[in-house]
């Protein structure tokens, strides 16, 4: 596996010893932290529940009141909070089988539906299998710019191209539907890898999905105030759309920021469990904040861990960020993180840039080469 | 009032309405039954009786039947299966159960030193086959060893407020007196109904032989004729039955064994066979990992990473022991979802795929 990466000091050369290593550090920290689960994690979920569907009765609530814009402003903040802790802290989180060893058929990721258009079943294969497995792969992590958008150099360039933060600010308006169509492959429809018939029972489950929530949010709810039909239409809307720039904004954060690394599928053949860790660490980028920004990111805010341990529950990446980050730097790897703004800020840049043709752009510099088997990777050095 | 639940589950999708109604109260849930203890008494040694009054779902037990109850322990819910003790014509709805505290008995342990009034426990529905028939027999035996007495305390007393008949035998083996849970009661049942023999030996006290032939010809010279239920330790239900074959009375004789799952002291050792009950495939186990070993059986379980994070493989593990490959730790507990490809069997196990 050779890894292009930014390092200040050029790049970083991993020993096939120095990469189980690490595989055995992570291994050990994943043993303790599942050997201490227990009580605390429970409650904690617990609360994020009882907040989560506090927001929603208060939002629905407080559209009663939605003639007077200061509470239909309150309305609309309390849903898209919750709606937020939802689909992250608790959906993404759950799906991801973080609680499944409570054995609570309610926090079960095969029984979990979130409160999203997308069908949970789709996700768990399009986000946890697909993505999850091959992180950052081309050609077989479908997060790679969702099919849409170009977001890595190794993308090749058309002229299409040029509209890429076009499509990237449609894709953040309209995430949830995103999220929704991922699992359909559609540009593999497109050049004729897949056929409709392939999709025909993903579009049903979708269709199913999606009615139910738009029917709760357009057309029930806005019914149950009445006089105020619109008024609420409109709140449920925009608590829709504010979660969607949210969620979005979120999640490109956790693998398109610059210094983020891709791999090829040769590179990545035959993967042992340290290499796997090591693509999983620079694959990913962590943004820092406090304690209540973590929670409403549902701790992707804490990328690097979680696609590390993906089943652990996301309360105690927070905790065990340092040590994460401590090994890292311990064999010289990379750990990226920054503050939102640069981030987000990071993430649009790219946008703007590969939109343009490779000979305008320059190109990123080589960093990390993993050893394999004795020899050093010739790809990208 | 379902139409209704429905209307509302509208507004709460994609989540159970039961998931907002047990934030404010655990009981009162509209779909999911539980229960709360009412009462808890601590009268035989090693052993505690919970008064439980279950949420309106509860249709009530046949004696002898079971019900599964779910408790949380350190975060994590495990759920047993207890014989209600009471007569299943209770009036007020509650059940009673005897739980005995075993050794290694997770949730027998925690109930007989943490169980208090108020606290909510899941509840099933009550199910099982060995129960009294609807038409009762004119002599029956029941006989038990330990824990087993809680079906037959259910027959019995269930018998006695029906003001049944026919007679009784009543055999029950246990350590000491003290160990008899409801023991003054059984006395008295006996005392009160001249139909009822109540006979409790106590083996270890090297008083009273162990079960026998002769033992059962002594006690109910009739039982040729009677209908048998046994519910007790491997070794009393092995001697009843030799006794019961002996006698080609088998088909008169009616048992609920209880499937206690150990693991075995060296969980990484192949042994015994894998049950993938959902496409009746037996095999032996080959040590490797349920979701290898499943489609060497020739079957396709779903998967996805084959490494344990994408949750794909998981699967619903009906009995037996299993071994986390990537923790090493084991699991005993029935009707839990694993996942296939980072577990492996240790020693018989059902999956239900
Ligand atoms: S196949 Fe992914 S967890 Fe088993």
């Amino acid at each position: 596996m050779a890894i292009l990466t930014e390092t200040p000091a050029g790049p970083v050369v991993l020993s096939a010893e120095q990469v189980e290593e690490i595989g055995r550090e992570l291994d050990a920290l994943r043993a303790r932290v599942v050997e201490d689960l227990g009580e605390r994690d429970r409650e904690y979920i617990y609360s994020i529940i009882k907040a989560q569907r506090g927001f929603e009765v208060a939002g629905r609530g407080l559209m009663y009141l939605g003639f007077l814009p200061p509470f239909w402003l309150a309305g609309v903040a309390s849903l898209t909070v919750s709606k937020i802790l939802d689909n992250m802290e608790i959906g993404h989180n759950v799906m991801h089988g973080q609680y499944d060893w409570m054995r609570e058929p309610g926090l079960n990721s095969r029984e979990f539906e979130w409160d999203t258009v997308c069908p949970a079943d789709q996700w768990r294969h399009s986000h946890n299998y697909m993505h999850h497995t091959f992180t950052n792969i081309h050609g077989k992590d479908r997060d790679i710019g969702y099919g849409i958008l170009r977001v890595d150099e190794a993308q090749a360039w058309n002229p299409l191209r040029l509209g890429n933060p076009l499509y990237a600010f449609f894709l953040m308006v309209a995430f949830e539907w995103g999220v929704m169509g991922h699992d359909l492959e559609v540009e593999n429809i497109v050049r004729g890898k897949r056929s409709w018939s392939d999709i025909k029972s993903l579009v049903k489950g979708q269709v199913r999905k999606a009615g139910k929530q738009v029917l709760k949010d357009y057309v029930i709810f806005p019914a149950l105030t009445g006089p105020l039909f619109l008024s609420t239409l409109a709140g449920n809307f925009t608590a829709n759309i504010a979660r969607n720039l949210w969620t979005f904004s979120i999640i490109f954060c956790g693998h398109f920021p610059s210094g983020v690394q891709t791999f090829t599928e040769e590179e990545t053949a035959e993967e042992t469990q340290g290499e796997w860790y090591v693509r999983q660490m620079l694959g990913s980028a962590n943004i820092e904040g406090g304690r209540t920004f973590h929670i409403m990111s549902g701790n992707l805010s804490h990328q690097i861990e979680h696609h590390l341990f993906p089943d652990l529950p996301a309360n105690r990446y927070p905790e065990i960020a340092p040590e994460v980050k401590a090994l890292a730097e311990k064999h010289g790897l990379p750990y990226n993180t920054g503050s939102f703004s640069q981030q987000i800020g990071s993430v649009w840049a790219k946008l703007f840039k590969l939109a343009l043709p490779p000979a305008l752009v320059k190109s990123q510099p080589t960093g990390v080469i993993v050893m394999r088997r004795g020899t050093a990777s010739e790809v990208g050095v | 009032m379902v139409g209704l639940i429905d209307l509302v589950e509208r507004l709460t999708t994609p989540h159970p309405l039961d998931r907002y109604l047990e934030l404010v109260r655990p009981t009162l849930t509209l779909r999911q039954m539980r229960a709360e203890i009412t009462h808890v008494r601590r009268s035989a040694v090693g052993s505690v009786t919970l008064t439980l009054r279950p949420t309106r779902q509860w249709t009530g037990h046949l004696a002898g039947q079971y019900v599964q109850i779910g408790v949380v322990i350190d975060g994590v819910r495990h759920t047993r299966c207890y014989s209600p003790v009471n007569t299943q014509t209770r009036r007020d709805r509650h059940i009673e159960l005897t739980i005995k505290a075993h050794p290694h008995g997770l949730v027998s342990n925690y109930l007989h030193e943490n169980a208090i009034p108020g606290m909510v426990v899941d509840l099933a529905p009550a199910a099982g086959v060995f129960h009294l028939p609807e038409q009762r027999p004119d002599r029956i035996v029941l006989i038990t060893g330990g824990s087993g007495i809680t079906p037959a305390l259910s027959m019995l007393r269930t018998l006695a407020t029906e003001g049944y008949q026919g007679r009784v035998l009543f055999l029950h083996y246990n350590r000491s007196p003290e160990w008899v849970p409801h023991r003054a009661e059984l006395q008295a049942l006996a005392l009160a109904h001249t139909n009822f023999r109540v006979e409790m030996l106590y083996p270890e006290l090297g008083q009273d032989p162990n079960f026998s032939y002769d033992e059962l010809e002594r006690l109910a010279p009739w039982f040729a004729a009677a209908q048998t239920y046994l519910c007790g330790p491997p070794g009393l239900m092995k001697a009843v039955r030799t006794v019961y074959e002996a006698e080609q009375l088998s088909d008169r004789l009616h048992l609920e064994e209880f499937v206690l799952t150990v693991a075995p002291a060296d969980p990484a050792t192949a042994e015994g066979s894998v049950t993938f009950s959902g496409s009746d495939i037996t095999t032996e186990n080959t040590g490797a990992s349920l979701l290898e070993q499943a489609e060497s059986a020739g079957l396709t379980p779903a998967y996805g990473c084959r490494m344990g994070i994408c949750f794909t493989c998981t699967a619903v593990k009906r009995s037996g022991c299993t071994r986390n490959l990537r923790t090493g730790e084991v699991d005993a507990d029935p009707d839990q979802p694993i996942q296939l490809c980072i577990n492996a069997p240790v020693g018989d196990v059902d999956i239900a795929i």
